[in-house]
């Protein structure tokens, strides 16, 4: 029967190489090699634009990458979207959701009235076209293969 | 109650009954306004009701395993806490950093990163906070007659816990590497080192109410602990699967996450097992209920439920949807909110010398605030799956998918008032209880 000492062995040796391979992985996938998000390509106005979205906490109503609150649409391909809703017009949209000074309420649903500039709203663009262009390993708004002719819709 | 300085954990337990009613609340304020009733946009939006929903939630158990921990280090190392004093410090100081934040919230002052929106100088005080809080108890550990495994495993738990707060510090620029280091405060919390400290709790409540021998108890309290590293920790690539980050994390990610249940499931066949074997018949059965209703709840929210949305293949529809909310609810009511209120309705008789333990309120509060949750989790999974087949199947657009699944959420409603009426006996029942007096000390536990 096992022991409290062999117990308490597989306790802390399960730990320790877990932990060891976990870092080695996180060391692997972060590595420049392994670059799915192209970071070259953050420029000051993405960094500004990641910075609006974390002091809005926009993440407390949208999604993006899958993480948020689905109170609100997912903003991963949030451009891509509404271009092809409002034909090609996607940015002007979203600057004028951003920059618009009563909430914007599609379906009754409301959004909290930001009143950014229109420098404000530019820097979310470029945040929003550089997560767009991140590879997710297949993720996308929709995901069935029997639905795959609906993306163009 | 053996050592007069375990009454400080009354206060801490206190607090977290307090913010857990202002949990509640916002949770109502999100609901209503999923159903459209968002009058309250203009001082509360969604996003304020969210950041405080959850946060409060983090504050309220650390603060029940502050209490714990209070209660339990004295009781395990034989003898008082080394400054009751600074121990008062610590919880006034506490209640303040959680206060300043939650009224933040309001005001956009916020980081505006999932579960960890503290802003940045508020999180140096946290730190602050936690060492003068682990200070406390590792010096009362090992000045203590002995050294026992729960106390360790607990402390141990408690200090992780404060160390892997540090990478959620980090700043970055890149919205992945962010959400990278994130996981590793939240995942690694909650499906790591808080399991050592719900192991902990739990292994002091076996002992104490089931009568068990403390070295067969401490025995499996470390194959558990040690299943929950080894699955948890590689686990953590379950949330890599879709944030742009390398395909290794589909393939370990996916193989450790449905490792993961086994850690809940032994806790659960532990922690009845225990209570078989046990020849003592502590007359606090209202401890004993929530005790094991943790260990079980706990296997079927996070063990199960998480294994429900956990492959590659299955998240893949499910990441970003309510999936997540059904999961999420459960698993940290059975896990982290069930073992709080059960150490409370463990040492809440001691400590005041009121021995409650029949009444029939108790027992009200235990059983509709689980079948409130189960409702609650149910009304969540309804509209995660309805929500998954029509956006990410049939491609229609996100508002008219919330249009369709609203009704699910009045019956979520409707659950969560069954699951606030329990929470409210059992505060009412926390209340009767009285303040802890210190005739108490002669009461035999």
């Amino acid at each position: 029967m096992l022991s409290k000492k062999q117990a308490r062995a597989f306790f802390l040796g399960g730990t320790l190489v877990t932990f060891l391979v976990f870092i080695g992985l996180t060391v692997y996938s972060l590595s420049k090699s392994q670059d799915q998000s192209n970071h070259e390509n953050i420029t000051e106005s993405v960094v500004r634009g990641k910075n609006i979205w974390e002091e809005n906490n926009c993440m407390g109503c949208h999604t993006i990458l899958g993480e948020g609150a689905y109170y609100a649409p997912e903003l991963t391909k949030v451009i891509d979207r509404l271009d092809q809703k409002y034909d090609g017009q996607g940015r002007e949209v979203i600057k004028s959701i951003l920059m618009s000074e009563v909430p914007w309420q599609p379906n009754g649903r409301k959004m909290v009235a930001y009143s950014m500039t229109e420098k404000e709203a530019e820097d979310m663009i470029a945040f929003f076209e550089w997560i767009g262009e991140i590879d997710l390993n297949g993720f996308d708004r929709i995901v069935s293969p029997l639905a795959k002719d609906k993306i163009n819709n | 109650m053996k050592y007069k300085s375990q009454k400080v954990a009354y206060w801490f337990f206190a607090l977290s009954m307090l913010l857990l009613v202002l949990q509640i609340v916002y949770g109502f304020v999100m609901g209503f306004a999923r159903i459209g009733f968002d009058n309250l946009h203009d001082f509360v939006p969604f996003n304020t009701a969210r950041a405080v929903h959850t946060n409060l939630l983090v504050v309220w158990l650390l603060s029940g395993f502050m209490g714990a921990a209070y209660y339990i280090i004295p009781e395990e190392a034989q003898r008082e806490l080394v400054n009751v004093k600074l121990a008062y410090v610590q919880l006034i100081s506490l209640a303040v950093v959680g206060v300043v934040a939650i009224v933040g919230y309001h005001f956009n002052y916020w980081e505006g990163r999932k579960f960890l929106e503290i802003p940045r100088p508020l999180d140096y005080l946290v730190v602050a906070n936690v060492l003068l809080f682990l200070g406390l108890i590792l010096t009362t550990l090992f000045k203590g007659k002995r050294k026992t495994t729960t106390a360790l495993v607990l402390s141990m738990g408690l200090l992780f816990a404060a160390l892997l707060y540090l990478p959620g510090m980090l700043p970055f620029d890149s919205q992945v590497t962010d959400s990278f280091f994130r996981w590793w405060v939240v995942h690694l919390w909650v499906e790591g080192v808080w399991e050592l400290i719900m192991g902990g709790i739990l292994s002091f409540l076996l002992i104490k109410l089931t009568g068990v021998d403390r070295e067969v108890i401490e025995k499996w309290l470390y194959v558990i602990v040690g299943l929950t590293f080894l699955s948890g920790v590689l686990g953590t690539g379950h949330h890599y699967y879709y944030i742009g980050v390398n395909k290794i994390w589909l393939i370990v990610g996916g193989i450790f996450s449905a490792l993961e249940p086994l850690a809940f499931l032994a806790m659960a066949l532990f922690a009845v097992n225990m209570y078989r074997k046990g020849e003592k018949k502590h007359p606090n059965k209202l401890a004993l209920y929530w005790t094991l209703g943790a260990a079980i709840v706990s296997f079927v929210g996070a063990g199960l439920l998480g294994f429900a949305h956990t492959l590659p293949q299955t998240n893949l529809y499910t990441h970003g949807t309510l999936v997540t909310a059904m999961h999420g609810h459960l698993a940290f009511w059975g896990a982290y909110g069930m073992i709080v209120l059960a150490i409370i309705s463990y040492a809440l008789p001691n400590l005041t010398g009121r021995k409650l333990y029949q009444s029939t309120r108790g027992r009200a509060a235990y059983w509709l605030s689980n079948i409130g949750m189960i409702g609650m989790t149910v009304a969540f999974g309804v509209a995660g799956v309805a929500q998954v087949y029509l956006e990410r199947k049939f491609g229609m657009d996100f508002m008219q998918v919330q249009g369709e699944i609203s009704v699910h959420f009045v019956v979520l409603i409707l659950c969560a008032s069954i699951f606030t009426t329990g929470i409210i006996l059992y505060v009412i029942d926390f209340y009767k209880h009285g303040k802890p007096n210190d005739e108490a000390l002669e009461i035999d536990n």
